[in-house]
């Protein structure tokens, strides 16, 4: 099958009259969550230390002020009992969103998520919902070690009945979060440590929300496809700089935003454009997103590819400690810019 | 003199409570030897997990909650369906799979719901739905509601973490809960004392400064007198609690299981002779109810069991073209329109199809 004759994204309003405003990712975060308050009773945060302690990564700084213990919950550590208590919530129609303080921690709450909460609506046959917003950073970095530093990412978008989705934006962090919140099914929200403090420009009109199951340009070019999200989007855009600037060549970069629904149409027309493609994950790539982006490529733009399609991701160990190990470990630029460079066929 | 109707239903109110309640409980035991028969002759599929011998505690606390009350149990949970007043026709007809069943087919077994009668399911994993419950007694109070949720568990989950996390989380948080565990003395195959540090399980509770305590299982009244203290408390002071009622199951685990390699047959002969069905009549004939019109209620029950039984044969299987219905709400269609088949760039034996998104 061809890619050819295949419309990209449709554009979607990054920005209108109401303005936009200069904001780090967690200011993002936690003006969707003040938005979705005010805008619906139901919507209640609990997690870990998410109210007097501001929040561990400080994404729900005053937001206890705000609302209150009650819609702003701190709970004991047991991420499995409140993650549940989150999905029964969810089932009378609430609108919780649990917070986990970091993707490492969900693993203790698995059979909430992967078992529970994702099971509802087809194993009741659509007679209840669970309409519950997990938000959880993934990510490795700053010597925090195997326990620490780890991205699951494609676990739990390999699971029907779930949606996952993970910004690499602000824009897309407000965005994506509302569209989780109003969404009425279980949706994965995979934010990213390093991005905690990145800043752009985000639109403050409440109702601009990120569509789920829809990928973006974030940058456009013609020789090579990168595919990515989360951090990985925000390394691979600085390697197609660096590249366009060194070999004058022009790489586009799909940031991917969901990863169930996964925008495979928006994937392969820029596929079917550069005839090349890289894929990037934080993650390790084995049975990785990678690995399903990389099925969907060669199906879909078989008769397309000039190259033989290439993945960077963690490397497959747990994260070492000393700097300079867990370096070599990280799907850093230079090692994206190698791969990038092999696909191009520019590898010196 | 005019003449008594032996067949009518008793007057006084409260011999009249336990009349309907034998009523479900031989409700129960004939549905569940029609399982067991339905299944041997592989009309139904899965596990099948029969609560025979369960019947007193499992309707003696259901009799306790109100209408408003919600219900969340584990998966031996035909009794409580039909308790809680699901038709049995939608209870068999889940087993066989069919379109009319409380899930559709989508369920099975493991996965009977009502939602109209405030039964939340029907779920698999040991322990798992303890969560669940305690996330809804927290919705109730966020929403200032005067109900309370009854959570039914096996002797078996009380050792899994979700446990501990959810009898935590209900008593320092002061949810309306009661936390029901059926002590049928065995999990699986493995007898409590060979599991459980303190078999004593309501003591448990003492840990959470959560009241605890342990009835006859088998003693209709004293489970229903339990369970109404216990969730007029959760209701009225937001007091969570658990409440043990220690029982017997006469058949094995699952019907696959003889339940012999465990347990003697001279243990469940014993057990057999206080069975909860018997004692249950003779009390009610103990307060003059007549021979004759128990009979005929066994009757009607019977009755209402081959109805349910050729309602299920009768009902279709789910149309194969709706395969995904229900796993996402309405609206998602358009969300996985970019990924699923059919569209440009899907594979076609990747399964989206068949509702998606209804």
């Amino acid at each position: 099958m061809s890619g050819s004759g295949v419309a990209v994204a449709p554009a979607v309003a990054t920005t209108d009259a109401a303005g936009a405003e200069t904001m780090t990712y967690r200011e993002a975060l936690r003006l969707a969550m003040r938005q979705e308050m005010e805008r619906d009773e139901r919507v209640f945060v609990m997690g870990e230390e998410v109210g007097l302690f501001d929040g561990s990564y400080k994404v729900t700084a005053g937001l206890m002020d705000e609302f209150g213990p009650d819609r702003v919950r701190d709970t004991p550590i047991s991420e499995e009992g409140f993650l549940g208590a989150g999905v029964g919530a969810a089932m009378l129609g609430e609108r919780p969103i649990v917070e986990i303080m970091t993707l490492n921690f969900l693993l203790v709450a698995m059979d909430q998520v992967v078992n529970h909460a994702a099971k509802i609506g087809a194993m009741f046959g659509g007679e209840v919902r669970c309409p519950m917003v997990i938000r959880t950073p993934n990510g490795a970095g700053n010597q925090l070690t195997a326990q620490h530093s780890q991205s699951f990412d494609g676990w739990f978008a390999g699971t029907p009945g779930l949606k996952v989705v993970a910004p690499a934006t602000p824009a897309d962090a407000k965005g994506l979060l509302k569209a989780a919140i109003r969404d009425d099914d279980p949706v994965l929200v995979i934010e990213n440590l390093p991005i905690y403090k990145e800043k752009g420009e985000v639109p403050v009109n409440p109702e601009l929300l990120t569509p789920i199951g829809l990928a973006a340009v974030a940058r456009e070019g013609s020789d090579l496809t990168i595919v990515s999200h989360s951090f990985a989007t925000v390394r691979s855009l600085k390697v197609a700089e660096k590249i366009e600037a060194e070999h004058g060549v022009r790489i586009e970069v799909v940031d991917l935003r969901s990863l169930r629904p996964l925008d495979v149409e928006t994937v392969a027309a820029s596929v079917a454009k550069t005839n090349r493609a890289l894929c990037v994950e934080e993650g390790w790539p084995s049975y990785g997103v990678t690995a399903e982006l990389v099925a969907r490529i060669q199906h879909a733009c078989f008769d397309d590819l000039d190259a033989p399609v290439e993945r960077v991701g963690m490397a497959e160990v747990p994260l070492p400690y000393a700097k300079e190990l867990e370096l070599a470990a990280m799907p850093t630029e230079d090692r994206i810019e190698r791969a990038a460079l092999r696909v191009l066929d520019l590898a010196a | 003199m005019a003449t008594i109707d032996t067949t009518a239903a008793p007057v006084d109110p409260d011999v009249a409570d336990v009349y309907e309640h034998y009523r479900t409980m031989f409700l129960i035991r004939r549905f569940e030897e029609a399982a067991e028969r339905q299944y041997k002759a592989a009309r139904i599929g899965g596990y099948c997990h029969l609560s025979s011998g369960q019947e007193a505690a499992t309707v003696g606390a259901v009799a306790a909650m109100e209408d408003e009350d919600l219900l969340v149990t584990g998966y031996r949970s035909h009794g409580f369906a039909l308790a809680r007043g699901v038709p049995p026709e939608a209870v068999m007809a889940e087993l066989f799979g069919r379109t009319h069943g409380c899930a559709h087919g989508r369920g099975g077994s493991m996965h009977l719901l009502d939602v109209s009668r405030g039964y939340y399911g029907g779920w698999g994993i040991v322990g798992g739905q303890l969560p669940i419950a305690t996330g809804m007694a927290l919705s109730l109070v966020r929403r200032g509601a005067r109900q309370a949720v009854v959570c039914e568990l096996g002797d078996g989950a009380v050792n899994m973490g979700a446990w501990h996390e959810s009898l935590n989380l209900a008593a320092v948080w002061e949810l309306p809960v009661v936390f029901l565990v059926i002590n049928n003395l065995y999990g699986m195959g493995t007898a409590v004392e060979r599991a459980s540090a303190e078999p004593d399980l309501f003591k448990r509770a003492a840990a959470y400064r959560m009241e605890g305590e342990r009835v006859n299982g088998d003693d209709l009244e004293e489970v229903e007198a339990a369970t109404s203290r216990l969730l007029e408390r959760a209701r009225e002071a937001r007091r969570p609690a658990v409440l043990e009622a220690v029982t017997y199951r006469f058949r094995g685990h699952s019907v696959a299981d003889a339940g012999l390699a465990y347990r003697t047959r001279d243990e469940i002969d014993e057990h057999r002779h206080h069975d909860p069905l018997a004692q249950t009549r003779e009390l009610l004939e103990a307060r003059g109810v007549p021979a004759e019109g128990l009979d005929a209620l066994e009757h009607e029950v019977e009755d209402q069991v081959e109805r349910a039984v050729a309602f299920a044969e009768a009902d279709a299987p789910p149309p194969v073209d709706r395969l995904a219905a229900g796993m996402y709400a309405q609206g998602s269609e358009e969300q996985f329109e970019r990924m699923r088949p059919g569209a440009p760039f899907g594979e076609a034996e990747l399964v989206f199809a068949g509702g998606l998104g209804e």
